[in-house]
């Protein structure tokens, strides 16, 4: 049977293309603009999915994306709202959740397991026994859920896009076009959107008046008219983040949009009534039919009842009329019925007129899969339906009009708040944030004139309130109008809900829950909204509450006897209507940095290695040689002839000026001022609670100039730290971080000194260029700071010059070392050599709480310093006793190792942990760097690790360094 | 996303800010005892109200001092260090 309705004005479907798709492995026709659900309706289909839990029939609801009813899946893409989906041809959908279709769902039985399953039921059925649970879960699982993800499935490139805006006005409807026509003709570049891929938002379907279709038209003209309205329909407003930031979606789309102002005229959700088997097909809110009617041309039902408790169900009454449906009643909930012109209509068409009656019911057909009537009862004085004098009205569809509620998600995201306003007996906004506003049925005015004349107040305070922001004077904008206030009967009931004992009425639909579940809950002691929404699950739905979560405070207001203002609402967060993963998904951008020699390292396929942003040489990969003997190689290189490796990763900083000297004695813990130029120095800072933060190498260029190093992934934030402490001590200092602009090496091993020195007029004679000394002058032609320094032990030259320089003097430097047999070496070689010789590594064998004298470098704490970051908490903390040192550890080979982390354990007690462990050094034993206990500190301490199969392995306390304890190699 | 009003830079977004902790006053480490010098180190203000709060915006290494109510996250003014003595 076709439903479709002769064409009409503003019909949004177009009848020149005839759209073929499947539902259900059916073919259907609609046409181009229907969405499945109402090309379905069309067609006579009235079963268009199952519930969540009980696999209860469900149909058409709000035909606005607002209830869950209608998901359906394509083969690509799952959860897709019927509501919204636009029809196109070769679409295949089939309904989510079903065990062998929609109409022969194996699961439909649930339903009658309904009445053991009680809210939370869950929760206290299957905790026990533990060991089930998987078995539960997995069983649950299949019965209760939405759609399934197809994993062959190839998402699409969504691009993501940027906006700006003055304004974004969210909501085409009349006070949404009235506000961005105020604001337009005020100068500001306003964007509008509306989530439909139509403007007019409610005019388009909701008030009947011939009249009201040219005034739609001449809003729209005025908007295109204005040149800096832009209108993006087809769009939702998804979330508000701090500032005005905004998430805004389309069907392939995220636009981050950055507005200036915000202003929400996104309208209501119509609410539904509580009634026994509000859930079935053919029961719908008022305006899913005004929807189907003006939007789609399709009639709802053949003969129907209205539900009404205000104007809205008077005109859903004479639209239905209109529309050929026979209707066969209208219940008023309100015993003086409707005041309006428009009871007068209803009365002249004919339709009866129930006052003070509600719908007790919705009679089943055959499956549940429509209705095929109604109990119409009257209610007694305290608004309960008198179902002893129940009358039955036949009908195949209910429309509900009972009441609405702002949709003012972004509102609430945004900071702002609202307040139950009994002339409307709804949420109104009553705090707005600095920058928001709201209009029409949102901001709680609901007159058609009255919503125009709101949107153009709050265009118009949006004005004002930009025009405020940019003078210089940046003061409050002046008064504007007040809000209107609603007059008349108030548009919602305050408890359109209807017990009916233990029986099928839903509070929330995508939940399956009904009233029962909620006094259960209450009885259970989850009286406070939040706690009420956890256990039961209330508006956590795929629609997120927006026909759920007004009915729920209700109840509860009424279970615990207070008002709603006092019973409170819960927070609607982003996003409005659910995204598809693939709008948020991008790429990652993640900062990668790689040294100046980097091409070199690739053509020698080194195995690169993460150090914060850096990629860094692991280690230098050999024919046939496992990853531990290529480090092992590469370490015994530099011990026997000459290596060389890339630190330009080496954090290196410049600190000039008259009190260069003084600032670095204040950073660091060591003395700087009597620092001969052309020297180095060992520095080590602290933070103000005395904990090791940085070293580096410290080398006084000239009285005034000073050139530090500092680690790889330290660096950014404590040059920040050096930066502020310059601001807050006032000195007169210039701090520059030229890590990325100098490339770095160092060639040490006991050739080192020959391989350099064809490559350089600088003197390296022992006696012109001793141990620790710095010096200025050129490597392969570069300008070049070369600097003795000892991390691995050997004689070695560390090379810096600017970074379009880099590879070639590390290649001048492979060259002139090839008759030293140089060898690069890497990360992994190079924490072995300084392993050795007993040199810790900041954040490796330093914690977040470890100070100078555990880390056993107070050396490096200059003596008498009247001041340096950390020294008074280092007082402090000397006047306790040590409670760890870090020591070396020797292991017999043989002995199971280790590995770092590994807990040392003394009389059953932690007694420390291993910090840096090297199972193949140079020396031909394993060698390790652990905190200890003090009284294990002493060499020849044998200590006992756990491992992670709980046995033992045990090591020997050894005097750091291992190698070379004189430092004779490296001088 | 935030937006922070940089004394140098104007306007920028959070992502280019690093949040440098409130601002406080260092006492004498010389007079200060070590329960005033503790108190120094290790405890921060979190009552609700205007903070005073130490700000860097990353990109260009601008230190600067912000006045943020934590109760509505609102930035009130920034200033770079040492200008906003004079009133305070």
């Amino acid at each position: 049977m076709d439903r479709r309705l002769p064409p009409r004005p503003g019909e949004w479907i177009d009848r020149g293309r005839s759209v073929e798709f499947r539902f259900e492995g059916r073919t259907y026709r609609g046409f181009a603009g229907d969405v499945l659900a109402s090309a379905l309706w069309a067609s006579d289909v009235r079963l268009l999915g199952r519930s969540f839990k009980y696999h209860r029939p469900r149909g058409l609801y709000s035909l606005a994306g607002h209830d869950a009813n209608v998901m359906v899946e394509d083969g690509r893409r799952t959860n897709l709202r019927g509501d919204l989906l636009p029809i196109v041809p070769g679409l295949d959908a089939r309904s989510v959740n079903t065990a062998g279709g929609l109409e022969r769902d194996r699961l439909r039985f649930m339903e009658w397991f309904g009445r053991f399953l009680p809210v939370g039921f869950y929760y206290k059925a299957f905790h026990t026994p533990r060991l089930l649970f998987p078995f539960y879960e997995n069983n649950m699982r299949k019965i209760a859920g939405l759609g399934r993800i197809n994993p062959a499935n190839t998402p699409d490139d969504s691009p993501k896009d940027y906006a700006f805006c003055d304004l974004l006005v969210v909501g085409a409807g009349p006070a949404g076009l009235a506000a961005a026509i105020a604001a337009g003709e005020s100068g500001l570049r306003v964007l509008l959107v509306d989530e439909r891929p139509r403007p007019g938002g409610s005019l388009a379907w909701q008030t009947g008046d011939s009249a009201n279709g040219p005034r739609l038209e001449g809003l729209l003209a005025r908007v295109r008219a204005c040149g800096n309205i832009e209108l993006r329909c087809g769009t939702q407003a998804g979330g508000w983040y701090a500032d005005h930031w905004i998430a805004l979606f389309d069907d392939r789309r995220l636009t981050k949009l950055r507005a200036r102002a915000t202003l929400v005229a996104a309208g209501c959700f119509e609410q539904p009534a509580v009634f026994r088997n509000n859930d079935l097909p053919g029961v719908m809110l008022g305006s899913a039919a005004q929807r189907l009617i003006h939007l789609y041309a399709v009639k709802p039902f053949d003969r129907a009842v209205v539900l009404a408790a205000n104007g809205d169900g008077y005109r859903v009454a004479l639209d239905l009329h209109a529309a050929g449906v026979d209707v066969a009643a209208v219940a008023d909930l309100r015993r003086e019925g409707e005041p309006t012109e428009l009871a007068r209509q209803v009365a002249e068409a004919g339709i009866p007129v129930h006052h003070g009656h509600g719908v007790g019911a919705a009679i089943p057909g055959a499956g549940k899969k429509r209705i095929r009537g109604a109990t119409l009862c009257p209610l007694d004085s305290a608004g309960n339906p008198r179902t002893d004098r129940a009358q039955r009205v036949e009908c195949d569809g209910i429309a509900m009009s009972v009441g609405w509620t702002p949709n003012g998600g972004l509102i609430s995201q945004a900071g702002g708040r609202f307040v139950y306003a009994e002339n409307v007996e709804q949420l109104v906004p009553s705090i707005l944030p600095k920058g928001v506003f709201a209009a029409g049925r949102a901001n709680g005015v609901f007159d058609l004139d009255d919503r125009i004349a709101d949107g153009t107040r709050a265009g118009l305070a949006a004005a004002a309130h930009l025009a405020c922001t940019d003078s210089s004077t940046n003061g409050t904008p002046p008064a504007g109008p007040e809000r209107i206030v609603h007059r008349g009967p108030p548009p919602s009931h305050p408890f359109p809900i209807f017990a009916d004992k233990g029986k099928k009425n839903f509070v929330d639909l995508d939940e399956d829950l009904h009233l029962a579940d909620f006094a259960n809950a209450h009885q259970e002691g989850y009286d406070n909204v939040e706690l009420l929404k956890r256990f039961t699950t209330v508006g956590m739905g795929p629609s997120q509450g927006k026909l759920s979560n007004v009915n729920a405070v209700r109840i509860l207001a009424r279970l615990n006897g207070a008002s709603i203002n006092d019973t409170g609402t819960t927070t609607s967060r982003p996003f409005h209507q659910p995204v598809s993963l693939e709008l948020l998904a991008g790429r990652r951008f993640h900062p990668l940095r790689r040294t100046p020699i980097d091409p070199w390292h690739a053509r020698m396929s080194a195995v690169m290695m993460h150090v914060g942003d850096w990629l860094r040489p692991e280690y230098y990969p050999r024919e046939g040689r496992s990853r531990d003997v290529c480090i092992h190689d590469e370490a015994a290189n530099v011990r026997r002839n000459v290596g060389l490796i890339d630190v330009g990763t080496l954090g290196k900083l410049r600190i000039d000026g008259p009190d260069a000297a003084a600032f670095l004695e204040r950073i660091y813990t060591g003395r700087f001022g009597k620092q001969a130029v052309g020297s180095l120095r060992y520095g080590l800072a602290c933070d103000e609670t005395g904990v090791i933060i940085e070293d580096g190498i410290i080398a006084r260029l000239a009285d005034d100039r000073f050139y530090v190093s500092a680690t790889t992934s330290g660096v950014a934030e404590f040059f920040r730290e050096m930066q502020r402490w310059a601001l807050i001590w006032g000195m007169d200092v210039r701090l520059s971080n030229s890590t990325g602009q100098l490339a770095a090496m160092n060639v040490a091993g006991p050739h080192s000194r020959e391989a350099l020195h064809e490559l350089t007029q600088t003197d390296l004679s022992p006696e012109a260029f001793p141990y620790l000394g710095v010096r200025e002058g050129t490597v392969a032609g570069a300008p070049a700071i070369l600097l003795r320094v000892g991390f691995v032990g050997e004689l070695g030259y560390e090379v810096h010059v600017p970074a379009s320089y880099g590879l070639h003097v590390w290649q001048s430097l492979v060259g002139a070392g090839e008759r030293f047999s140089i060898q690069p070496f890497g990360v992994e070689a190079q924490r072995l050599l300084r392993l050795e010789k007993g040199h810790l590594i900041v954040g490796q064998d330093t914690d977040a709480l470890t100070t100078p004298d555990e880390a056993d470098v107070a050396w490096a704490i200059g003596k008498g310093k009247p001041f340096f970051v950390g020294m008074r908490s280092l007082e402090i903390v000397r006047k306790r006793p040590l409670s760890r040192r870090l020591v070396g550890l020797t292991f017999a080979n043989g002995t199971p190792l280790p590995e770092e982390c590994h807990l040392i354990i003394a009389e059953g007690e932690i007694a420390g942990r291993i910090t840096s462990i090297a199972p193949n050094s140079t020396l031909g034993h394993p060698i390790a760097m652990a905190f200890v206990r003090p009284d294990l500190a002493e060499p020849g301490t044998a200590v006992r690790i756990r491992l992670d199969d709980g046995t033992f392995s045990e090591g020997r306390v050894a005097k750091l360094p291992f190698y070379d304890p004189e430092s004779a190699r490296q001088r | 996303m935030k937006i922070i009003h940089c004394p140098i830079n104007g306007p920028r977004p959070l992502q280019e800010f690093r949040f440098g902790g409130e601002l406080r006053t260092m006492p004498d480490p010389a007079a200060a005892s070590d329960a005033e010098w503790a108190d120094y180190v290790f405890n921060r203000r979190g009552e609700p109200g205007v903070k005073r709060e130490w700000w860097c915006h990353v990109p260009s290494g601008t230190w600067f001092i912000a006045e943020r109510d934590n109760r509505t996250d609102e930035f009130l003014r920034t200033f770079l260090h040492g200008a906003g003595r004079a009133d305070g």
